[in-house]
C-alpha cells in the first residue's frame, strides 16, 4: 500500500469510525436517561 | 603517584572536555531546558510537566552522565513507565477521577463537537505524510492534535518512540497555550450574532446518580467492542470516573487523583525529558513536527467552531457555535477559553456549562479517536 492510500484508508475510516463510535455513544447516553430519569428526592445535581 | 594523580585529574575534567569537543547539541538542549523552566517557572505553562521535562533533559544532556544507560535512573523510569505504556494509564485513572461528565450527559450531542475536535489529527497525519514521515511517524504527530498529553505519549511509545520527546512537549506546551491559539480563530470564523447566541440553562436536572454511575461502564463496554485496540485508553480514564461515581471507595479516587497522579506526573516528566539529548533531539524533523502539532489544534478548534455554525442554523440559533471550540481536550482550559471569549462580546451569557460538556466530550472524543486509530492500524496490519 502506498503512503497516499494508506493517508486517506486512515483519514476516511478512522474519522468515520470516530463520529460513528460517538454516535452510538450519544445513543447510549440518551438511553441511560430514558431508562434511569431523575425521581423526586434523588440527589442528582447539574454542574 | 604521579601518574595517579593525572588520571584522577582527568577523570574530574573529562565532562568539560567532552562538552567542548562533542557537546554544542548538549549546550543548546540546556538552554531549552532553561526556555522549559522559564515557561513552568514564570509564565506558569503547565508546570507540573514541564518543570520535570526540563529537568530530565538537563540531566539527560550533561555528558557521560549515563543516567540513559542501562542501569542509569532516567532508563530505569522510561523502562518501567514508558516503555510499557503505564504512566500514561496511570495518569488517566487521576484523569476519569476528577472529570464530571454531567454536563456532557445533560445534553448528549454536545458530544458532536468532541468528534470535530479530533479532526486535525487526520488533516495532519496526511500533512506529516506530505512532509515525508513514515506512516506511524505520521500517525504518532497527528495524535497531537487530540491535544492530550497522555494519548500522545501511549501512542508514541508504541510505534515511534524515537519521536515521544519532540511529540510529547508539542502535545503540552500547545494544550497550555490554548487561551491564546483559540481565541483569533474563534472570533475569526464567528459573526457578532452568532457569538452573542444565548443557550438556554436546563431549569432542573436531568441526569440520575444510576445514569451517571452506568456511564463509565456501559461506555468502556460499547467503545471496546468498537475498537478494542484502545480498550486501555478509555478503560483506565472510565476506571477512574467509575470509582468517583461509585462514592464506596474514597480512598482509591483520593489516591488517584492525587497521589498517583502526581507521583506518575514527576516520573513521566523526567522520563520524558530524559529522551531529549541533543544528539537525537535537535533536527529538522522536531521543527517539523512542532510546526504539524500547531497547525493540529488550530484545525481542531476551526472544525469545532465550523461544526458549532452548522448546529446553529439546525437548531434555529439555539447554539452558540463558540462552544464548539471547547470540543477539545484541554480540560478545563479550552471551556474556559469559550466562556471567556463568550463574555467578552456580551456580558451576561453564561456558556461555561455547555462548554464544560464539550470539553468533556473533548476528552473522550480524543481517546475514542486514539482508540479508533490503533484498530484501524491493527485492521490494515501495520501494528
Amino acid at each position: 500500500m502506498d503512503t497516499w492510500s494508506f493517508g486517506l484508508t486512515i483519514t476516511i475510516v478512522g474519522a468515520g469510525g470516530t463520529f460513528v463510535t460517538l454516535g452510538v455513544l450519544i445513543g447510549i447516553m440518551s438511553l441511560l436517561k430514558k431508562i434511569f430519569p431523575v425521581s423526586t428526592g434523588s440527589d442528582s445535581r447539574t454542574s | 603517584m604521579l601518574d595517579s594523580l593525572l588520571f584522577g585529574l582527568s577523570g574530574l575534567s573529562e565532562g568539560v572536555v567532552h562538552l567542548s569537543r562533542h557537546g554544542l547539541p548538549n549546550v543548546v538542549m540546556i538552554c531549552i531546558s532553561a526556555i522549559l523552566f522559564y515557561l513552568a517557572i514564570k509564565k506558569g505553562v503547565e508546570p507540573l510537566l514541564l518543570l520535570p521535562i526540563g529537568f530530565g533533559c538537563l540531566l539527560v544532556n550533561i555528558p557521560l552522565s549515563e543516567l540513559m544507560e542501562t542501569g542509569g535512573l532516567l532508563k530505569f523510569l522510561y523502562d518501567i513507565g514508558i516503555a510499557t505504556e503505564i504512566f500514561p494509564l496511570l495518569i488517566f485513572v487521576g484523569i476519569g477521577a476528577m472529570t464530571d461528565f454531567t454536563p456532557l450527559l445533560e445534553d448528549p450531542k454536545i458530544l458532536l463537537f468532541g468528534a470535530a475536535g479530533q479532526f486535525g489529527i487526520f488533516i495532519t497525519l496526511l500533512l506529516a505524510l506530505a512532509v515525508g514521515f513514515a506512516e506511524l511517524e505520521a500517525v504518532c504527530i497527528g495524535i497531537i492534535g487530540a491535544c492530550d498529553g497522555p494519548t500522545a505519549i501511549y501512542v508514541t511509545s508504541q510505534y515511534a518512540p524515537h519521536l515521544l520527546g519532540p511529540v510529547s512537549v508539542a502535545a503540552y506546551s500547545y494544550m497550555s497555550l490554548v487561551p491564546i491559539i483559540q481565541p483569533p480563530i474563534m472570533r475569526a470564523l464567528t459573526s457578532d450574532k452568532e457569538r452573542t447566541v444565548k443557550m438556554a440553562m436546563p431549569k432542573k436536572a436531568t441526569v440520575s446518580p444510576r445514569t451517571r454511575l452506568l456511564f463509565p461502564v456501559v461506555v468502556t463496554v460499547a467503545t471496546g467492542l468498537i475498537a478494542p485496540k484502545g480498550l486501555p485508553l478509555i478503560g483506565t480514564i472510565m476506571l477512574g470516573n467509575f470509582m468517583k461515581e461509585s462514592g464506596v471507595v474514597g480512598r482509591l479516587t483520593h489516591a488517584s487523583e492525587n497521589e498517583i497522579a502526581n507521583i506518575v506526573t514527576l516520573f513521566l516528566g523526567l522520563a520524558i525529558g530524559a529522551t531529549m539529548d541533543g544528539h537525537v533531539f535537535l533536527k529538522y524533523q522536531t521543527l517539523a513536527i512542532f510546526a504539524l502539532g500547531f497547525l493540529a489544534i488550530c484545525v481542531d478548534t476551526a472544525a469545532g467552531v465550523l461544526l458549532g455554525k452548522l448546529m446553529c442554523r439546525l437548531t434555529g440559533w439555539k447554539v452558540n457555535p463558540l462552544v464548539g471550540a471547547a470540543g477539545i481536550s484541554a480540560y478545563p482550559m479550552a471551556a474556559r477559553v469559550c466562556q471567556t471569549v463568550g463574555q467578552k462580546f456580551d456580558k451576561k451569557n453564561y456558556l461555561l456549562m455547555y462548554a464544560m460538556g464539550a470539553n468533556t466530550g473533548g476528552q473522550i472524543g480524543s481517546v475514542v479517536a486514539a482508540a479508533v486509530m490503533l484498530s484501524v492500524l491493527k485492521g490494515m496490519g501495520l501494528i
